[in-house]
């Protein structure tokens, strides 16, 4: 049995089911991540291990232990919300020694474990703050920090970085990716960002309506996708219909076919391999050290995307180009 | 010019406004400072406050008030708490409850009190002065339902409460502690000026006290303008002051409140 075990999970509201019959494994110290579009049931499930929703049917396992009736209070699960929810009458120390001060630690325990975890997330020196005095950033920090300190079983991050702006955000994640290997914490984080989950993960549950579509790394999540969802939800996938597959490549196919941009190789004008076909570019857009090219060959649309590494790479609307895609890059999903 | 007109027009309705409202009042001042003949004095004041059964039912209607707070505070503040936390969809009954003491007159309630809790019911709250007491303090916690409630709601609509309690409880803390530790302290200015809002109903309060025979400030107020001259004046300013005192203390929370955000 996995360290964090989910058992054919599922939550009704009223009539409304926003979460079927879920299985989720997850081993200790694993970083897990729940991505999925808003409304898929992510945070329903979060919550559920939270104990702030009870599930309708199935059962959560920590440890071995059933935990699915237990009060959200004895989990001993820590969790980060969204818009961090920082007591607004309590200074930074305060907020983080709430929960050590709940659990009626000596003053001098408390005040040595603050300071350690205060260090942990580079906030020394803001201990007299009060929330409304803090940036954004600062105050996820807090709110990191508040968790981490009672020591959780498991640390629950509900979406932590949408609120803040991009640059702070990737430096956060880094932080937290850093704290979680460091502790060796078992964490579940819960976002709907692509680039998010395929940074920070060692596995992503991608959810849809209420169920899980795949499961799996990073890179198989990203590289080998199993539905049509998961492959247009992780990137810009080409999605080929049945008939358009057999249009472009002769092959005959249930479902879709999915191709990654980057996984179409563009070769020197000229070139007549075997397993090569021609196009035009309709268009063009520059993505920083990507271009992407929108390619018509055989009466379908294409995104093809080239490292851009100098100017001679950026090829010009209306440019003929041989494409290749090799036989593994090309994948069929229901 | 049209500018010009509709701002003469604004200090028109001001100065007629303030007239209506500050005429009244400067001349019951300058009344109660006529006591003493051919020259103005603070004899009544002095008369007034030097007074056994004015010290003695201010007294009264100061702790009435004080237990009423205090009751009250403990009734609303856990039950605005869950209706907007678990029953978020009771609000708009539980609106029109605590409205109701602002529709029926307080006669109404007071007879309703006196045929539930007289001498020979079977809760005999009327049979004794203390029992009596308490159902004043009942009463008066009915009479300020509706400026404590909606109050306190406004001051947890405010707040992350839903944020707040589970960050709370995450943490390991109980009901208690989430509402003596985190909910009473984020709703404090909220709840000083439910509390001073309280206190100013009560102080005046005359129909509750009067009908249940107890020495309150109201009925003595109404006892003293039916017999004498100038102290009833002096009486009417007092009253006055301690109202603007509450109104002004409301303020000066409701200003501290704003000044550090509630939400984090």
């Amino acid at each position: 049995m996995a360290f964090l075990d989910i058992k054919q999970i599922s939550k009704r509201f009223g009539t409304h089911t926003v979460v079927h019959d879920i299985d989720i494994s997850i081993e200790r110290g694993e970083f897990v991540t729940f991505l999925g579009p808003s409304g898929c049931g992510k945070t329903t499930v979060l919550r559920m291990i939270a104990g702030f929703e009870a599930p309708t049917t199935g059962a959560i396992h920590v440890g071995g232990h059933d935990i699915t009736q237990q009060s959200p209070q004895k989990r001993g699960i820590g969790i980060v919300f969204q818009n961090y929810a920082l007591f607004p009458n309590l200074n930074v120390e305060q907020n983080i020694g709430f929960g050590l001060k709940v659990r009626k630690l000596p003053r001098h325990d408390i005040a040595a474990k603050v300071a350690e975890v205060m260090k942990l997330v580079e906030l020394t020196g803001k201990e007299a703050h009060y929330p409304h005095e803090l940036s954004g950033g600062q105050r996820q920090r807090v709110a990191l920090a508040r968790a981490l300190v009672v020591e959780p079983k498991i640390l629950l991050l509900d979406e932590p970085l949408s609120a803040l702006d991009a640059r702070i955000r990737k430096n956060l994640r880094e932080q937290i990716r850093d704290i979680q290997r460091r502790l060796q914490l078992t964490t579940v984080f819960v976002t709907h960002d692509q680039e998010e989950a395929l940074t920070l993960s060692d596995r992503i549950y991608v959810m849809n309506q209420g169920r899980v579509e795949q499961h799996g790394s990073a890179e198989e999540i990203y590289t080998r996708p199993e539905t049509e969802f998961v492959a247009r939800f992780m990137g810009n996938y080409n999605l080929l219909k049945a008939a358009e597959a057999h249009q472009l490549l002769g092959m005959h196919i249930d479902g879709h076919m999915a191709i990654r941009p980057e996984s179409i190789h563009v070769l020197a004008t000229g070139s007549h391999e075997l397993g090569t076909f021609e196009g035009v570019i309709r268009r063009h857009q520059l993505l920083g050290g990507v271009i992407r090219y929108q390619v018509e060959s055989r009466g379908v649309q294409l995104l093809v995307d080239r490292l851009n590494r100098n100017a001679a790479d950026l090829m010009p609307v209306g440019t003929s180009v041989r494409l290749q895609i090799h036989g593994d890059d090309m994948r069929v999903v229901r | 010019m049209k500018r010009t007109t509709s701002r003469i027009g604004a200090w028109v309705a001001i100065i007629v406004g303030s007239a209506y409202f500050l005429l009244p009042l400067a001349a019951t001042f300058l009344f109660s400072l006529k006591m003493r003949r051919d020259a103005l004095s603070f004899d009544a004041y002095k008369v007034v406050l030097t007074d056994p059964q004015f010290q003695a039912t201010f007294s009264y209607s100061t702790l009435m008030a004080v237990l009423t707070i205090v009751t009250g505070i403990l009734l609303v503040v856990p039950t605005a708490y869950w209706i907007q936390l678990k029953l978020p969809r009771l609000r708009g009954l539980v609106e029109f409850i605590t409205l109701l003491p602002l529709v029926i007159p307080a006669i109404v309630i007071v007879f309703g009190y006196l045929k539930m809790y007289n001498s020979s019911a079977l809760l005999p709250l009327t049979a004794h002065e203390r029992s009596t007491d308490l159902l004043l303090v009942a009463s008066y916690v009915t009479l300020s339902l509706p400026y404590l409630y909606r109050s306190i709601d406004t001051g947890l609509r405010a707040v992350d409460v839903r944020g707040l309690t589970e960050a709370a409880q995450s943490l390991g803390a109980g009901w208690g502690e989430i509402l003596l530790r985190v909910i009473f302290p984020n709703v404090k200015s909220a709840i000083l000026s439910g509390a001073f809002l309280t206190f100013a109903v009560v102080i005046g309060e005359f129909t509750m006290a009067s009908l249940l025979n107890r020495p309150a400030f109201g009925p003595y107020l109404q006892l003293i303008g039916a017999n004498r001259a100038y102290e009833p004046s002096a009486l009417a300013i007092i009253a006055f002051l301690v109202t603007w005192a509450s109104m002004g203390l409301i303020q000066v929370f409701a200003h501290n409140g704003r000044a550090k955000p509630k939400t984090a």
